[in-house]
């Protein structure tokens, strides 16, 4: 789970990493509140989405009135803002962060994460960084200094002065290095997060170290141990359809395609998509029921998948384990009379019961089409699929 | 042989009087698996499906001499209980639990480690299917009726896509030496790496497929392996090849994160390694077939 810039920061100052002053604003006028409360005379406005590469998007900007504040302000709020991060559909700002602009003589990359195939925690340091830290990284590795810690013992402050040198801090600094390494050590550790970056992190003129930026994510199956964390969600970032899935405890991702998906477990989940993929369409979703396909689980499955209004065509497949053809077939006949269903529906089933499962299928009279392997259900549904875009178009011709 | 589990293997199951725990214990048990009993804390002494119920894994261990366990735990419970097992001195364990904090995984890996490589508990999953040698034990949640007897190893991330690999290989009449889900997780138990180094010291194993996803290195490490010390034909079917980077797909490990890691890219490294690649899910049988047949 990804939070916003300013709850980060937030966060992380209960660590005593340092931040500029700054305040959280709805609206122009709040802003403006905020830069009075701020004072001095020149501020950084910044959008509050979920993405990175904030800035080339026009998401972070330095005003030097408080006039300029309100204007700024009132451009980002509402606005949907398109990074390299966010994918083309962009993600709306409804929030806003007014910081004091620091007076930066240095910037540097810290970035603390769980490394899944070491199994530990990683420090990740670059004494360069910023923007650019990306091409940076592609075009010269040896620069990112990387220390594991050991999970029975934690980081040990050697470790952290050695991030700290590898950072190019000066010895003024160095305590004050030691003291936010370890922060946001004990911010990792101490809320199940998966990672706390700070890009940058920043020496300032008067040499004190600041983290302009901070971006953290979060563990989600750790959430029920972490509430407070959890009730920093905000679904305004989030795909819509994504949040209702996640309600009736179905895992949902909306794609670009027209070929709507229902499978069980993610990995057939994605051969089958990949089938498609081969077969010359294109997944509009992923979603996996899970284990346990009840009537009424697959009932809310199909509705989600077409609330979708580009799908084309519908493909179920489902390789029955704990589960029974039969159930699943019952399920899918009850979800198809009770929505009123307009594209054509391909289903595939396999495992324990499945004789019985096809028999219910062809008993129903409804207009469902059988596949029998993997292969003949993506070729189906891309038929299908093709069938109706073909009608629709001679439609409006 | 088969690798892992056998038809003598004595078998707890931890969260023995659960819903979920009791279900999947009874079916193993119609499989044929030796189960001996279970544990659920604070229900010692009790009897279930007709076999004693323990306190302690400890003490499973001493009266029944359990060897392995299935673990059906709770998510926030589920890390402490594979560490008791540890502690017990159980040899094999598979974690069925989905949804285990990423960060309890890491304490259990450390804590794992702190045992010997030959005295060490093998874990396979969490978040996965299980074990089956097909004929003789089932440690998992599979349809055991899909799986045929045979030569071909099988180790995989997915459950589903593994019973889908399964039942190609029967609707062929190729059987199953063992089957092993390592689980979807972004830190699990054993890798794919791991279980190739049980299949390469089995005489039954003739050839093994490896079914991966996108996401993290464990397939290419394996190949690596495979390549120099397998002694077998290696065959690897890769999903997500249609996976937008980036995002999650269900499994937590299965996120293309960094370079080198989707599917067309594991793929291409896969095949310089020198393993037989399936170029769709649907032909995980029939390549599997081609190879033995020129065997």
């Amino acid at each position: 789970m990804d939070i916003h810039e300013y709850q980060a920061k937030e966060i992380i100052s209960d660590y005593g990493v340092k931040i500029a002053e700054g305040g959280l604003a709805h609206s122009p006028e709040e802003a403006v509140q905020r830069a009075r409360e701020i004072g001095g005379d020149v501020w950084v406005v910044k959008a509050q989405i979920h993405s990175g590469a904030r800035g080339k998007a026009g998401g972070i900007r330095v005003c030097k009135t408080h006039q300029e504040v309100e204007s700024v302000a009132q451009e980002l709020l509402g606005k949907t803002l398109v990074t390299k991060q966010t994918g083309p559909s962009g993600k709306v700002c409804s929030r806003v962060y007014v910081e004091a602009a620091t007076d930066i003589a240095r910037e540097m990359y810290f970035c603390i994460l769980v490394e899944r195939s070491a199994e530990r925690i990683v420090m990740v340091g670059c004494a360069d960084g910023g923007m650019e830290i990306e091409d940076l990284v592609d075009s010269n590795p040896d620069v990112i200094k990387r220390i594991y810690v050991e999970p029975a013992v934690g980081l040990q402050d050697f470790q952290a002065r050695k991030m700290a040198f590898a950072l190019g801090i000066e010895e003024s600094q160095r305590n004050q290095a030691v003291k936010t390494i370890k922060g946001c050590y004990r911010a990792l550790r101490d809320l199940d997060a998966n990672m706390l970056e700070i890009n940058p992190l920043v020496v300032t003129r008067s040499g004190e170290l600041v983290a302009l930026d901070a971006k953290m994510n979060f563990d989600a199956n750790a959430l029920f141990r972490r509430h407070r964390i959890f009730e920093l969600r905000d679904k305004s970032q989030i795909d819509p359809r994504e949040i209702a899935a996640a309600d009736h405890d179905l895992s949902y991702i909306g794609l670009d395609g027209d070929i709507g998906c229902m499978i069980n477990g993610a990995g057939l989940a994605m051969a089958t998509m990949d089938m498609i993929k081969l077969a010359g369409g294109e997944p509009a979703n992923f979603l996996d029921v899970g284990g346990g396909a009840s009537a009424e689980r697959t009932e809310k499955a199909f509705r989600l998948v077409l609330a979708d209004k580009g799908v084309k065509a519908m493909l179920v497949n489902i390789f029955a384990g704990i589960n029974r053809c039969d159930w699943i077939a019952e399920g899918v006949v009850h979800a198809v009379r009770n929505i009123d269903m307009k594209v054509p529906l391909i289903v595939r089933l396999s495992g324990t019961n499945v004789e019985a499962g096809r028999r219910i299928i062809a008993d129903s009279g409804l207009p469902i089409i059988m596949a029998e392997t993997l292969a003949d259900a993506a070729e189906k549904a891309v038929k299908a699929r093709n069938e109706v875009v073909a009608r629709e178009r001679g439609g409006k011709v | 042989m088969a690798i892992l589990i056998e038809k003598t293997t004595r078998i707890i199951v931890q969260d023995f009087t659960g819903k979920i725990g009791s279900f999947h214990a009874q079916n193993m048990i119609n499989y044929g698996s030796n189960v001996v009993g279970g544990v659920t804390p604070g229900k010692g002494g009790q009897r279930h499906l007709g076999l004693p119920v323990f306190n302690t894994v400890k003490q499973a261990v001493r009266d029944v001499g359990a060897e392995a366990s299935i673990i059906f735990v709770p998510p926030a419970f589920a890390a402490d209980s594979i560490m008791e097992a540890a502690d017990a001195g159980i040899s094999y364990c598979v974690a069925i639990t989905d949804g285990i904090p990423t960060q309890d995984m890491m304490t259990v890996k450390n804590f794992l480690r702190r045992s010997s490589r030959e005295e060490r508990m093998m874990l396979t999953g969490p978040n996965c299917a299980g074990t089956i040698s097909p004929g003789k034990s089932m440690l998992g949640i599979m349809p055991g009726h899909i799986y045929l007897p045979g030569n071909v190893g099988i180790v995989g991330r997915s459950g589903t896509l593994g019973y889908e690999a399964a039942d190609q290989l029967k609707a062929l009449g190729i059987g199953v030496s063992t089957s092993v889900g390592i689980g979807g997780d972004p830190i699990n138990g054993s890798s794919h790496r791991d279980v190739l180094e049980k299949f390469a010291e089995d005489s039954e194993t003739k050839v093994v497929l490896m079914i991966g996803e996108i996401g993290g290195q464990q397939e290419i490490e394996a190949a690596i392996f495979a390549r120099e010390n397998l002694n077998k034909p290696l065959i690897a079917y890769i999903a997500g090849l249609t996976a937008p980077p980036g995002r999650r797909m269900g499994h937590a490990g299965a996120i293309i994160s960094s370079a080198g890691e989707s599917a067309a890219e594991k793929v291409a490294m896969l095949k310089e390694l020198g393993a037989t690649i399936c170029p769709t899910p649907s032909a995980m049988g029939e390549t599997v077939a081609k190879v033995l047949s020129r065997m």
